[in-house]
């Protein structure tokens, strides 16, 4: 029984701190629609953008994209910004948008050791990780145990290029197109394209992967 | 500042730990602190650089042991104080006890997709010409300004190269202050992984930033 008690009191512990938050960002809400400076209704909007209709997709269709027509891969990396308009993505912290290429002899890997900058129009908001201390901290100075952290190892005479985006420059990774996806569609293609592997933590599937 | 955000090369904080299908946001409250956030900025008035320094500015041990969207919500909060937008108590009750202070705009439900396709472009015109150009060798100022900087400490005092003239750009350590945008060139500059950390840092690495030209000297 001293076990449950134990067990009860943890639990209401964590309980009561996440409401703490909850309920003041309740309370701050409320008395910002009072005030008449929100509206709720653009609240609601903008969390379903992001949670909907701004993503990972987004970088994955401009990826697929860049490997199926050199083109368009030639626009990319030549200004990126204007190339991913194409596509309808543009706006909020994408505002000035870099592609890396990644290849055999480089790779590229994006950190924002100062906040967590990140290409929000193409890749959505930022996972946990990406905005962490571990990330933030070792990825400038350790890059090779980071991508260890993601269960991914690189030739050794692979050189490692870094970018900390410490302006408003948003870049997006265009890893390198896996082997035996030769005549696919962008949209097949586009299923391959990681968001790991559009910040350089991951690589894209492979197509024995893909169902 | 030279604050708990400044984590370039900081250690003792473990293994990355990704989180598999994460989803976008984790806790209903996350969404509202963080369209509150966004929808604020118009009525607020203030700028980008002033919201990063409103969540950075504060214990290094405090900013350490939140999570984003307490960072972000604690953020919102000193820029409403700030600007009696809203005050404590008024927090603490959970309802208005003063008249709203006059603002110009605010987010509209029709204006959402618009605003957010708009986003905040920092580029702006001049006729002024960059001092650096590619190749350059240039170091990285020792800077340790107590307010909003884009320099992070572990490039300060280091050798790099100029590898691309990006543009003519907001300059945030002004524009966080209310001090103007005073744009200037910025640069990506390039150092290598042995500058930064020692001869004992891996060889194949270099890192990158974006630096603008008062961050710089010729070297």
């Amino acid at each position: 029984m001293a076990h449950d008690h134990d067990h009860h009191h943890d639990h209401d512990h964590e309980h009561s701190e996440l409401s703490e938050t909850q309920l003041r960002v309740r309370a701050l809400e409320t008395v910002l629609t009072e005030k008449g400076y929100v509206d709720p209704a653009a609240l609601d909007l903008l969390i379903e953008t992001y949670e909907k209709k701004i993503g990972p997709r987004n970088g994955a269709r401009v990826v697929a994209k860049a490997w199926a027509d050199a083109a368009y891969r030639a626009r990319l990396f030549k200004d990126a910004t204007p190339a991913i308009a194409e596509l309808g993505y543009a706006g909020r912290q994408g505002e000035h948008i870099v592609a890396l290429e990644n290849t055999r002899k480089l790779h590229n890997m994006v950190v924002c050791t100062l906040c967590s900058c990140y290409p929000w129009p193409v890749l959505g908001l930022p996972p946990v990780w990406y905005k962490s201390a571990p990330y933030r901290s070792r990825a400038v100075a350790d890059p090779r145990g980071v991508l260890a952290d993601f269960g991914f190892t690189l030739p050794q005479d692979t050189e490692i290029r870094i970018w900390d985006s410490t302006a408003e420059i948003r870049y997006l990774v265009v890893p390198m197109r896996p082997a035996e996806t030769e005549g696919w569609s962008e949209d097949k293609l586009a299923e391959l394209v990681t968001r790991d592997s559009m910040i350089g933590a991951g690589l894209p599937k492979r197509p024995e992967d893909h169902k | 500042m030279n604050g708990g955000q400044d984590l370039g090369g900081a250690q003792g904080f473990g293994p990355v730990v990704p989180e598999p299908d994460e989803p976008a946001f984790h806790e209903d409250w996350e969404k509202r602190a963080f369209a509150l956030t966004l929808a604020m900025g118009m009525p607020g008035g203030w700028n980008i650089d002033m919201g990063r320094f409103a969540r950075e500015n504060r214990d290094p041990g405090a900013y350490l042991s939140m999570s984003y969207y307490q960072l972000w919500f604690a953020g919102l909060e000193t820029l409403l104080k700030e600007r009696d937008l809203v005050s404590d108590d008024e927090i603490v009750v959970g309802h208005t006890l003063r008249p709203p202070k006059a603002v110009k705009r605010i987010l509209t439900p029709g204006d959402v997709l618009k605003v957010l396709h708009r986003g905040g472009p920092t580029e702006r015109d001049t006729n002024t010409k960059p001092a650096f150009k590619p190749g350059d060798s240039v170091r990285a100022r020792n800077i340790n300004p107590p307010t909003h900087t884009r320099l992070p400490r572990y490039v300060r005092g280091r050798l790099g190269i100029v590898e691309r003239v990006i543009g003519f750009h907001v300059f945030p350590d002004s524009n966080a202050r209310g001090a103007g945008e005073n744009p200037q060139w910025l640069y990506t500059v390039r150092f290598d992984g042995r500058e930064l950390w020692g001869d004992d840092a891996d060889p194949t690495v270099k890192v990158s930033v974006d630096a603008w030209e008062s961050y710089l000297e010729r070297a």
